[in-house]
C-alpha cells in the first residue's frame, strides 16, 4: 500500500481498497463512506404510537433547481418508506435494489414484504459492497419505515451494512442533536399526525443556517390513518408541519434574547 | 448489474409475461391446448358520466360449477378497471403482472399511471405476442375507465384482436346480451344520454338473461363503476334475483 501524499494521515497506506484492513483492524473505506453520510443533510425517523414518520433535511445547493426534483424519501413498495442521508445516487441504487426485493417477495409470497425481511436484505446488499476491492461501499445510510399489523417499525442501515431496529433514529450531519431531540419525545403517546410536526421541528432546529442556507423538508408518513400506506406528506399537512417547525424556531430564538 | 457481489435469495423473479423457454430446448414444456377453470361472460357499457362493468364470480371446471366466489374484476388504479373471461389461471397470472406494474408506477411517483388506453394497448401486445407463439393466454379482457376525461371501454381477446366500443361483452354475453346493450344505447341516443341507473339495470337484466340461458353463468356478481370525475369502485358480491317458476311448465319436472 502506497502512502498517499495529500490525504490526512488517518488511514494512510491502508485506505485504498475496502478489502484491506488496517493494522488496528479498521476498514478505512467504510469509515470514509460514513463520512459521506455525516457531511450530508440529516435524516430522521420516529416511531409514533400509531405510525412512523420520516423526515430529511434535503440541502439544496442552488436556487435554480425545481422544488422537489430530488426527494430524499423514497417509496419501496406501497407500504415501506426509505429516507436517505449521504450520496443521493448511491441512495437511489439502494432504493432500486430494495424495490426489486420487495416486488420479488410480493410476487413469490403473494403478500407485501415484512420490513424486517427487507431490512435484512438491504443490509446484506450494503455489506456485500464492503468485501471486494473492485467496488466501493455505498456512501449513504438509509432509514426504512413501515406500519405493519398495527406496529410501527423503523430500521436504520449504515454503509458498513450494520442495521438495527429503532424507536427513533437520526443519521447525517446533525445526527447527535437530532437523536437528543428524539429522546426527549414521549413516543408511546405521540400520534403520527403530531409526529410529522415534531419531526419537522427537529429538522429545522438542527439545520445550520450559516453553512447550508437553503434546504427542502422531505416528510413522509406510514400510519393507521394512511391504512399502512407510505405517503409523502405534501400540501396542507406539509405546510402545517413546516409552519409549526418555523414557529418553534422563532420562539426558541426569541427565548435567547434577554 | 454486471458482476453479482450480491445475489438475491432465489425467487421467481418478476416473471415477464413473454418469458418462456423455447420449444426446442425444452420439449417437455407444452403449449396451451385448452382452458381448464374458466370464467364466463363480462359485460360493460358506457353511460353519460362514466362506464360500468359486471362479471359473475363463478369459476367453472368444465360443466362443474366448482368455485363460486372468484373475483374476476381487477381495480388497477383510480381511473382503470379490467375484467377477464376464459382461463382463470391465465387471468390470475396476468392480473399479478398488471398489479406489479401498477405498484411500480405508484412508487415512482412521477404522476404517470396506467390509463385504460395504455393498459388496453399493453394487453393487446401481450396477448398478440403469446398468440404468435401458439401459446396463448386463454382470456378475453375488457378494460374500462376514464381516459382524458372521457369514458373508455376496450376489448382484447386471446388472438390479440382489440377494439374499443360503447358497449362490450365476452363469451355468451356477446351472443345473448350485446343486442340488448346496443338497444339500450340506441334508446338513449348514445351513451351521453344514458344515466347510471339505466345502465346498471340494463347490465343486470343482461346478467339475468345469461343466468337463465348460459349453463356456465352464475347469480352472484361483481360490479365496477368508474365515474369520469371520481375514483373507480368495485363492489360485490351482488346477488341476482331470478324467477324459475316457469320450470313447472317443463314436462316431467318435479319439485
Amino acid at each position: 500500500a502506497r502512502p498517499h501524499p495529500t490525504m490526512s494521515s488517518i488511514g494512510t497506506g491502508y485506505d485504498l481498497d475496502v478489502s484491506e484492513y488496517s493494522p488496528e483492524g479498521k476498514l478505512f473505506q467504510v469509515e470514509y463512506a460514513h463520512k459521506a453520510v455525516e457531511s450530508s443533510g440529516t435524516a430522521v425517523g420516529i416511531c409514533c404510537r400509531d405510525g412512523v414518520v420520516l423526515a430529511v433535511e434535503n440541502i439544496v445547493t442552488s436556487k435554480l433547481y425545481e422544488t422537489n426534483c430530488n426527494r430524499r424519501v423514497f417509496h419501496i413498495d406501497r407500504h415501506i418508506g426509505m429516507a436517505a442521508s449521504g450520496l443521493l445516487p448511491d441512495a437511489r441504487a439502494v432504493a432500486r435494489h430494495a424495490r426489486e426485493e420487495a416486488a420479488d417477495y410480493r410476487q413469490s409470497h403473494g403478500e407485501p414484504m415484512p420490513l424486517s425481511e427487507l431490512a435484512s436484505r438491504v443490509s446484506n446488499l450494503m455489506h456485500a459492497y464492503t468485501m471486494y476491492s473492485a467496488v466501493r461501499p455505498f456512501g449513504c445510510g438509509v432509514l426504512l419505515a413501515a406500519f405493519e399489523n398495527g406496529r410501527p417499525q423503523l430500521y436504520g442501515v449504515e454503509p458498513s451494512g450494520v442495521y438495527y431496529s429503532y424507536h427513533g433514529y437520526a443519521i447525517g450531519k446533525a445526527k447527535q442533536n437530532a437523536r437528543t431531540e428524539i429522546e426527549k419525545l414521549k413516543l408511546a403517546e405521540l400520534s403520527a399526525a403530531n409526529g410529522v410536526k415534531e419531526a419537522a421541528k427537529i429538522i429545522y432546529s438542527c439545520h445550520d443556517e450559516v453553512k447550508d442556507k437553503y434546504f427542502e423538508l422531505d416528510l413522509s408518513l406510514t400510519s393507521a390513518e394512511t391504512a399502512g400506506r407510505h405517503v409523502i406528506v405534501t400540501g396542507e399537512q406539509w405546510t402545517e408541519a413546516s409552519n409549526y417547525a418555523k414557529a418553534a424556531l422563532e420562539e426558541h430564538d426569541s427565548d435567547d434574547d434577554v | 448489474m454486471s458482476a453479482s457481489f450480491y445475489t438475491k435469495p432465489a425467487n421467481n423473479g418478476n416473471a415477464g409475461v413473454a418469458m418462456e423457454t423455447s420449444w426446442d430446448s425444452n420439449p417437455g414444456r407444452q403449449r396451451t391446448l385448452q382452458p381448464i377453470t374458466t370464467g364466463a361472460s363480462v359485460l360493460a357499457i358506457k353511460y353519460n358520466a362514466g362506464v360500468i362493468m359486471v362479471a359473475d364470480t363463478l369459476g367453472s371446471y368444465g360443466s362443474l360449477a366448482k368455485f363460486r366466489s372468484i373475483p374476476r374484476v381487477l381495480r388497477v388504479n383510480d381511473a382503470t378497471v379490467a375484467a377477464a373471461s376464459g382461463d382463470l389461471a391465465d387471468m390470475q397470472f396476468l392480473n399479478t403482472v398488471v398489479e406489479n406494474h401498477a405498484i411500480d408506477e405508484e412508487i415512482h411517483e412521477h404522476g404517470i399511471a396506467y390509463s385504460p388506453a395504455s393498459l388496453h394497448s399493453w394487453l393487446t401486445r401481450v396477448m398478440y405476442n403469446r398468440r404468435s407463439r401458439i401459446n396463448p393466454l386463454w382470456n378475453t379482457y375488457i378494460v374500462a375507465g376514464t381516459e382524458a376525461g372521457q369514458p373508455f371501454l376496450g376489448y382484447v381477446n386471446m388472438l390479440g384482436v382489440a377494439f374499443k366500443e360503447d358497449c362490450l361483452a365476452t363469451g355468451f354475453g356477446s351472443h345473448l346480451c350485446l343486442g340488448l346493450l346496443r338497444e339500450a344505447l340506441d334508446a338513449a341516443g348514445g351513451y351521453a344520454g344514458l344515466t347510471e341507473e339505466t345502465a346498471t339495470s340494463a347490465l343486470e337484466a343482461c346478467l339475468r338473461v345469461l343466468y337463465y340461458r348460459d349453463c356456465r353463468a352464475y347469480n352472484q356478481y361483481q360490479l365496477a363503476n368508474v365515474p369520469v370525475a371520481k375514483p373507480a369502485q368495485v363492489s360485490g358480491p351482488h346477488f341476482l334475483q331470478s324467477d324459475w317458476s316457469v320450470a313447472k311448465l317443463v314436462k316431467h319436472y318435479t319439485e
